[in-house]
């Protein structure tokens, strides 16, 4: 089999499906090829938190940039992707954590961010009658909410599908080569063209740019999640907290889901992942301190989505350093869904104009070029080949 | 609709929903439901439709009940004891 | 009663014939073994509450049940920790068990772990089903066998197996009275058996078989090739809708009870990782098993219903040769002290013979595997066969996208009484193979455990040990 496409974007998560989708508004035809089902990885099974708040600085401007489409999701996608804005909240442990929110507040401000608000205890209270009396204040972001992942993941599909992007899923890509200007993928289903190669592979994405002769030092990581049954609404807005890991909401059908970033066991290789309950008590335990409300509410299901991670928290965006062609798109470090819809519309300006008005240099992969003489990490084997024994039934 | 075939094991007093009744010493709390007459346990979160015990072996999760209230516990799998509270379980539970 | 001995030798879970089994070999060979049930009592299903039921009557249940007093007597006196009311709702590869009893959950470790989980009844989808009035035929036998209680008024008895006859015969002999006994089998799985009948012949399910069948004839209208069964009512169950060869007919009804044999309990070992294959003749998941009986995950084995289902003798032989298998891997120089492997090869031999018969014959129809319509294939979050279909149309190709279209599975029982529906109904509107549609991928806690007993488990994870004693 071969196949011509303007792009080929590697990885059917969500970067990968809105990328296919921007392109797609902008005339150019692309071929996803998904090793899994969209989805299935990160994208799909993540907390759905549509975040401004508490952003690393640089991801500041992204992430203010994708909150416009966010908010015009439902006329984008032809779906409202079950996204809700009733804010998120940072609360404050502590007056000393509250002071170093206060100097974060007004640093946004000095850039003219105005999305992030100081409140006191008396409006934390207001916005969320159930968290402990022990908590001073707090940073709200009023735009910010949740949405249901898969189903966003699913909408973007769809939807680049409907406007001419082929999406293969089930399919593995095995090798990169570059031939007369073109890129060749060969993969589990034969080889396709492209003179463009966009690596939105997630975890996997190590690989592909080792491939290319640029290793990067990603770590995979394995976020937990743990979802209650249903219970009477009784808060909101997202919560999360600085100090000890938490994140917490509640879907509009009841459930309350908590993470915060606790890490199970990846086995990237098998496509598994397995739950820590020792990292998972935590959690549990500042949930049962912060909502007291919450003692009585019954886990019925925890897992954990492959994600991956780099040395400074932020992902990589923009061009390959070494390779002409190909643009990456991954290492998320457990905040990319938010960033996605705008994230893929800036990967498509970049790929169709070779320009962007978003300051993306601190995203580069050159920021991870060796040194001279450094080694290589361990996921620098260009190993594409590597097969996947397949999950369980 | 369940009769008991040996009148003479050993009683114990509960309240289910606050009525008071007995049952026999070794009755799940599901099982002591149905021999009171009980035809359903529960009405459940989404369509508010009444649901009785399915399975008696903790696998089903229609037998969903407060005992001394704690609320979503499995009746089919913890046997009564003398002075249990017994509630039926109506649509969304509270947080208590 | 706290975790005594943590870490253990060998944890065993579920105290069904299996269980009991493996734990009276691993503890009697003088290996610290801890065997956790749910139920309060052990015995498992078929000899559950064998110590405490009130129904002193031995021809009520028959010899079959009474003969699990021994087996639970046996276990009990070989020194393993025996805890009921005990909920395992965690396994991983470290063979890390969490287990939740007496309001507290803990952490154990053992060297080997046997999961001795055993079977559930096969989900019956029919309109109705989850209307009161309607259980399985194993609940009413489970009302029977731990309370003493029979159906007062309009019983009606619905499907297939054997076990539905000796069910039936039951209640009979405790003196209920049953309307009728719907007998769904269809009537091209008795020649699809044919070829079974010789090895079936001499083995001890022919003649205990026909004679409950004979016995239940005889005092029940029995209505063979029953089809399109409906439970009907307004909040509860009124009467019994069926077609049969004498066409479509409605019987008033208070109880219905469903059975349509049963299937491996697979919600611990799969989310413990086992790796699980479709099993054709049983219409079921079961796990992977290499030669000697070892599960995808090292140190971690299955024996009972749960590896495929093969009734009670054959679990108790299954479990004894787990235990048998645990012991060599431990402490083989207490070998010596176990009874022959090859005796217990031959007992499994003996008790599996007649087993392919059953599968063929008692093999459910379609209609009551693949509901349509309005039909509720999910009872916890009331998702109907209709809506599934729709899901698979807009791109759902398993069951773990039509989890996430449709929250289908992801209720508290975790999938347990619609995984098989769901596969088996993807795999029909796609026109592939179950195997290839997959389960749900399922995840701990298999069983729900309040936020506050997780919270908990924060501070007494270093300290099991330090568990207050009953
Ligand atoms: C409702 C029903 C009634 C039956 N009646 C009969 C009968 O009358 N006669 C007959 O010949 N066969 C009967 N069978 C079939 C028979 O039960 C099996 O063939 C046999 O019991 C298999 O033995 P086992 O040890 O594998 O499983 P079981 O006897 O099922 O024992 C497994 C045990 O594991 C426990 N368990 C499961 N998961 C967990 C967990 N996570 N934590 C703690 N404990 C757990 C269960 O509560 C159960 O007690 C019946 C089956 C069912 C489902
Ligand atoms: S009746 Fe099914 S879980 Fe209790």
């Amino acid at each position: 089999m071969r196949s011509t496409a303007d792009v080929i974007v590697i990885g059917g998560g969500i970067h990968g499906c809105s990328t296919a989708l921007h392109l797609a508004l902008r005339g150019l035809r692309s071929l996803v090829v998904e090793k899994d089902y969209a989805g299935r990885h990160a994208s799909g099974v993540n907390a759905g938190g549509v975040r401004q708040l508490a952003r690393h600085l640089a991801e500041v401007p992204l992430s203010v940039a994708s909150m416009e489409l966010w908010e015009r999701i439902g006329d984008l996608l032809d779906d409202d992707c079950g996204f809700e804005s009733h804010g998120q909240v940072l609360v404050a442990e502590s007056e000393a954590e509250l002071d170093q929110f206060r100097a974060r507040v007004a640093q946004l401000r000095l850039q003219g961010y105005t999305h992030e608000e100081l409140i006191d205890r008396a409006e934390l209270k207001r916005l969320i009658p159930a968290v402990s009396d022990a908590c001073p204040g707090g940073v709200v972001s009023r735009r910010d909410g949740a949405a249901d992942p898969f189903r966003t993941t699913q909408a973007f599909r769809r939807k680049a599908i409907a406007l001419g992007a082929t999406v293969l899923e089930g399919v593995r890509v095995t090798g990169l080569e570059r031939r007369a200007g073109m890129w060749r993928v060969s993969s589990s289903a034969g080889a396709f063209e492209a003179p463009v190669i966009v690596n939105a592979a997630g975890a996997w994405a190590a690989r592909i740019a080792a491939s290319l002769g640029e290793p990067v030092p990603l770590e995979v990581m394995a976020l937990m999640l743990m979802i209650t049954d249903r219970v009477p609404r009784f808060i909101a807005p997202v919560v999360i907290l600085r100090g000890r890991k938490l994140s917490f909401k509640q879907l509009a059908n009841g459930t309350v889901l908590i993470g915060g970033g606790h890490q199970g066991r990846p086995d990237r290789d098998a496509n598994t992942t397995e739950i820590d309950w020792h990292k998972l008590a935590e959690s549990a335990r500042t949930v049962w301190e912060l909502f007291p409300a919450m003692r009585g509410a019954r886990i019925v299901r925890a897992w954990a989505g492959i994600e991956a991670r780099m040395p400074d928290d932020i992902p990589v965006i923009g061009p390959s350093a070494t390779a002409e062609g190909v643009y990456h798109q991954f290492g998320f470090c457990g905040h990319g869904f938010q960033l996605a819809p705008g994230l893929g519309a800036l990967m498509a300006e970049l790929i169709a104009t070779g320009r962007t008005n978003l300051p993306i240099a601190p995203f580069s992969i050159a920021r991870f070029a060796p040194a001279k003489g450094a080694n290589a990490t361990p996921d620098s084997t260009p190993d594409l080949m590597r097969t996947t024994p397949g999950g369980q039934a | 609709m369940l009769r008991r075939l040996l009148e003479e094991g050993q009683r114990v007093r509960l309240t289910i929903d606050g009525k008071p009744v007995t049952a026999c010493v070794g009755d799940s709390v599901a099982a002591a439901m149905l021999s009171c007459g009980l035809r359903y346990c529960r009405t459940t979160p989404i369509s508010g439709e009444k649901r009785a015990p399915y399975c008696m072996m903790g696998v089903c999760f229609e037998c969903l009940v407060t005992i001394d209230g704690i609320n979503n516990r499995q009746g089919c799998l913890i046997e009564v004891r003398e002075g249990m509270r017994i509630d039926t379980q109506l649509g969304r539970r509270t947080v208590e | 009663m706290s975790a005594g001995a943590n870490p253990y030798d060998v944890a065993i879970v579920g105290a069904g014939p299996a269980g009991l089994g493996a734990a009276a070999i691993t503890a009697g060979a003088g290996l610290t073994t801890l065997l956790l049930d749910e139920n309060p009592t052990p015995g498992g299903q078929i000899y559950r509450a064998v110590t405490t039921t009130p129904l002193k009557e031995r021809s009520i249940l028959g010899g079959d049940y009474w003969a699990g007093a021994a087996l639970v007597a046996e276990a009990q006196a070989s020194g393993a920790e025996i805890v009921g009311g005990a909920t395992v709702w965690s396994l991983d590869a470290s063979r890390e068990l969490a287990a939740s009893w007496a309001g507290t959950s803990r952490f154990i470790k053992a060297r080997r772990v046997i999961l001795a989980t055993g079977a559930l009844e096969r989900p019956f989808p029919i309109p109705g089903w989850t209307l009161p009035g309607v259980m399985t035929a194993g609940a009413l036998q489970t009302l029977l066998k731990s309370s003493g209680l029979v159906p007062d008024g309009r019983l009606v008895l619905a499907g297939t197996g054997p076990l539905l006859w000796l069910f039936a015969a039951q209640l009979l002999r405790a003196g209920a009275r049953i309307e009728a006994l719907l007998d769904t089998t269809p009537w091209a799985n008795y020649l699809r058996a044919l070829p079974h009948v010789p090895a079936f012949a001499i083995s001890r399910y022919a003649a205990q078989g026909l004679a409950l069948r004979r016995e239940v004839a005889r005092q029940v209208e029995v209505v063979s090739g029953v089809t399109r069964l409906r439970a009907e009512g307004q909040g509860g169950l009124a009467s019994v809708a069926f077609a049969a060869r004498s066409g479509e007919r409605r019987l008033m009804a208070d109880v219905l009870a469903l059975h349509q044999g049963v299937v491996p309990n697979v919600n611990l070992a799969m989310a413990a990782g086992i790796a699980h294959r479709w099993q054709p003749a049983q219409l079921c998941w079961v796990p992977v098993l290499d030669a000697a009986g070892n599960t995808s995950i090292d140190g971690i084995a299955i024996a009972g219903d749960g590896t495929g289902i093969g009734g009670a003798l054959a679990a108790e032989a299954q479990g004894r040769l787990a235990g048998l298998a645990a012991v060599a891997a431990v402490a083989p120089e207490r070998l010596a002290r176990v009874p022959d492997r090859q005796l217990l090869a031959q007992a499994l031999a003996r008790a599996e013979r007649g087993r392919a018969l059953l599968d063929q014959l008692f093999a459910p129809p379609r209609w009551s595997r693949l509901p349509e319509g309005d039909t509720i294939v999910c009872r916890c979050e009331e998702v109907t066969a209709g809506q599934l279909l729709e899901a698979v149309g807009i791109g759902a190709m398993g069951p773990n996208q039509a989890k996430a279209f449709l929250r289908c599975g992801m209720g508290p029982c975790q999938g347990r009484l619609c995984g098989l529906t769901v596969t088996e109904l993807i795999s029909k509107a796609r026109g592939v193979a179950p195997a290839e549609v997959g389960y749900f991928r399922l995840r701990p806690p298999v069983k729900p455990i309040t936020l506050a007993e997780l919270a908990a488990m924060a501070h007494t994870q270093r300290a099991v040990a330090a568990v207050v004693r009953e």
